[in-house]
């Protein structure tokens, strides 16, 4: 295990480099990568003056969309065409396919960044691959119409909502079994560690609420109800969550409430709910924290949000049913 | 379709009952011990109807295992969820043959005890079987009929109506209709109680919504040479001549609830008007070319199962199943009693692919859900239309609200 340890050292001095890099980076602007659904493509926004620098043809149905650890490629799932597509941040190309079985929803990057994990909506499956080779490693199988990934920062731990299932199932890396299912409220879509990773944030689009699960214990410590004067309960569905940097804050994205709540994440009140447009999902933060991006499905753009102030600075076009963010700095 | 099926012995509820105390089926699953899983009966009950003849259309066909195999897809569903909490979901099918008195006929199931049914019955058969001693403290979920009357004078305690019914439908092609400013309806009316019915409803529904049913006509349509060479020319002359009147309309509005006629009215009326109601353009809980929310991935794996389409019959039998799995798991509570206050408690919500929760209404025990608004090959809308509002939930819009219900039901 020794190897292991090492690895895990050279990771950290890789996890500064890569800091210092943003931080350099940010000078020169970040971008923001947007999958669109229905487009088939990527919009590639200016991360300061938000215009189109490049849409990107992606393979069929594009939806889940990360950015790698080192920032050199984009990955998005394309889920009518069972890959996931590599974009080269630099040439803003699609310069690799990697085949994931059918229907990739969506996925993460191992803590090493030496894996992927795509949730296969619907087989009920999560693949693993290992990203250098596009060789599977395993697929395990989960509950129904497997969805958003969480990874623990300990690398140990995948945990996986099912939307039709109802479950988030945590899956132990080491043997890549399912340790343990929680039960949430209907159709689970995100999933989020805290970022001290003392919880575990579930949201259920369609039973409007978010779980907070202890995920040593497995159980539901608590869950978080969201009451928007003037907008009927029903359209009240939680999908994306995000945090600040101190786990003070998260901001969840209300779907066809059309609004961000921002809720303060140790008392669970919601602080401000946010007017975003319509039928916002997944959201995610500018490298500096200071701004918040939210896709918003229905009218076709990118909410950006200022943190500080809790305001909706602006919304940018971007291509038809934007589902996902990745930026990179 | 007179095959028998043989029937199946179906256990009580009475082993559950005690198991019911043995310890929260939850906590163990967490824990990641799952032991023994618990078995849960539902019976699914349904006749071999005799088919109801030569459809208008080759493409409409009744496959045999229609309403079964959603309730099948839906069990296996629940089941992957049980198989995380420990429960083994067992769907017992009975299938009476043609002709047979369900009620009667299914006397010994209830031997040993209540039972949860997933009932694949027309509305006679299903009343009957809700008054039946027998089935007393057993629970029905009405995963067929879509009449009026077991929503209202008809109503009963013991049982859960999925699908959306007449008036509901109604109501939603009628929001769809105003919100296009199409307000002028000629209304053509089949020979069937249900053509009635339904007729009642389309102008209840003009009344609710400032619409104007401009003509009305009856219908006797007699099917006499579909299939023949010449069948095309008799409808194009009797179409034309059924549906020429005096006034000018928006829509002509069709109650043709046993497909008789309504089929033949598109592109054959008299005046160049669309056709709305049961046939052209429909109101309904499901069809195979619905997709959004979620349910690509329902008709994928539906496809993947039964090899076929999913129509309205198999979704109801997979709500059906998927509400009784969640009363379980969620609800946590085995007993029908029990089953039944969870259902009817604010606690319940399910999800259909409609996009938000779907609850029941307690006052006739009918699952309030959006309503889709389609025509064969695509779905145009979703009722309720934005801008109809009620002070408690939108969808009480569509159908008997609860100061109209007529349903006074003994609890």
């Amino acid at each position: 295990m020794s190897h292991g340890a090492l690895s895990g050292r050279c990771r950290t001095l890789l996890v500064s480099a890569v800091a210092l890099c943003s931080f350099a980076a940010q000078a020169r602007g970040s971008e923001l990568f947007v999958s669109n659904e229905v487009d088939d493509t990527v919009t590639v926004l200016d991360g300061d003056s938000y215009k189109i620098l490049a849409t990107i043809q992606t393979d069929q149905r594009p939806r889940g969309i990360v950015e790698t650890l080192d920032h050199k490629a984009v990955l998005v799932c394309d889920g009518d065409s069972s890959n996931v597509d590599v974009i080269d941040t630099k040439t803003l190309k699609v310069t690799r396919r990697i085949n994931t079985g059918p229907d990739p929803e969506t996925l993460a990057m191992s803590v090493s960044g030496d894996e992927v994990y795509v949730s296969n909506e619907n087989n009920a499956l999560v693949t693993v691959i290992d990203y250098a080779t596009g060789k599977w490693i395993t697929q395990v199988p989960v509950g129904i119409e497997p969805e958003g990934l969480a990874v623990s920062k300990d690398g140990r731990t995948v945990v996986v909502a099912s939307e039709e299932t109802s479950m988030a199932h945590f899956i132990d890396t080491k043997t890549w079994q399912v340790v343990a299912n929680v039960l949430v409220d209907t159709r689970p879509r995100v999933a989020v560690y805290t970022p001290d990773q003392r919880y575990l944030w579930v949201s259920s689009e369609v039973g409007g609420t978010v779980s907070v699960i202890d995920p040593t214990s497995h159980q539901v410590v608590h869950v978080i109800n969201f009451d928007i004067p003037g907008v009927d309960k029903q359209y009240i569905g939680p999908v994306g969550v995000q945090f600040t940097a101190d786990g003070h804050t998260a901001f969840v994205a209300l779907g066809r409430a059309n609004r961000v709540a921002a809720v303060d994440a140790r008392t669970y009140e919601v602080k401000q709910y946010i007017l975003v447009g319509q039928r916002p999902w997944q959201l995610t933060f500018s490298p500096d924290r200071s701004k918040l991006y939210v896709a918003n499905g229905l009218t076709n753009d990118v909410t950006i949000i200022d943190v500080s102030s809790l305001r909706a600075v602006k919304s940018v076009p971007v291509g038809r049913l934007p589902w996902g963010i990745a930026v990179v700095p | 379709m007179t095959a028998r099926h043989a029937a199946i012995r179906v256990p009580a509820l009475l082993a559950l009952a005690l198991l019911a105390g043995a310890g929260n089926p939850f906590m163990a699953a967490a824990a990641g011990g799952i032991s023994a899983p618990r078995t849960f009966p539902i019976v699914y009950l349904s006749e071999a109807y005799p088919e109801p003849g030569i459809m208008p259309s080759l493409l409409e066909t009744h496959p045999a295992d229609e309403g079964l195999a959603g309730a099948r897809e839906g069990t296996a569903e629940i089941n992957t969820t049980g198989k995380f909490l420990g429960w083994n979901f067992k769907l017992y099918v009975e299938i009476q043959p043609a002709g047979a008195d369900v009620a009667a006929q299914t006397r010994r199931l209830f031997a040993r005890g209540p039972l949860i049914i997933v009932a694949d019955l027309r509305s006679d058969d299903l009343l009957k079987l809700a008054d039946a001693q027998a089935a007393k403290g057993s629970l029905i979920f009405d995963m067929r009929t879509i009449d009026d009357d077991l929503r209202q004078k008809d109503c009963r305690s013991s049982v859960f109506h999925v699908l959306p019914n007449q008036a509901m439908r109604a109501d939603a092609l009628a929001q769809f209709l105003v919100e296009k400013r199409w307000t002028r309806w000629f209304l053509l009316q089949g020979p069937t109680p249900q053509d009635a019915v339904y007729a009642a409803d389309v102008r209840r529904s003009a009344t609710r919504y400032g619409a104007r049913v401009v003509a009305a006509r009856s219908y006797d349509y007699n099917p006499g040479s579909r299939r023949s060479d010449t069948g095309y020319q008799q409808i194009q002359t009797q179409m034309p001549l059924a549906t020429q009147i005096g006034s000018d309309y928006d829509v002509l509005f069709v109650a043709d609830e046993t497909d008789l006629f309504g089929d033949y009215l598109p592109y054959n009326t008299f005046a160049a008007r669309p056709v709305v109601g049961t046939q052209g353009l429909i109101a309904a809980a499901w069809t195979p070319a619905f997709q959004s929310y979620s349910a690509l991935q329902m008709q994928h794996r539906f496809e993947l199962f039964a090899h076929r389409p999913m129509t309205e019959r198999d979704y109801g039998g997979w709500l059906a199943v998927s509400i009784v799995g969640d009363a379980v798991m969620r609800g946590r509570t085995v007993s029908p009693a029990g089953i039944r206050a969870y259902l009817r408690s604010d606690n319940f919500l399910i999800a259909g692919f409609k996009g938000q929760g779907l609850t029941f209404r307690s006052w006739d025990q009918q699952l309030r859900q959006p309503v889709l608004i389609a025509q064969p090959l695509m779905v145009i809308s979703l009722s309720p239309q934005s801008g109809f509002l009620h002070p408690g939930n939108t969808t009480d819009t569509l159908g008997f609200d609860q100061p109209e219900t007529q349903c006074r039901m003994a609890h």
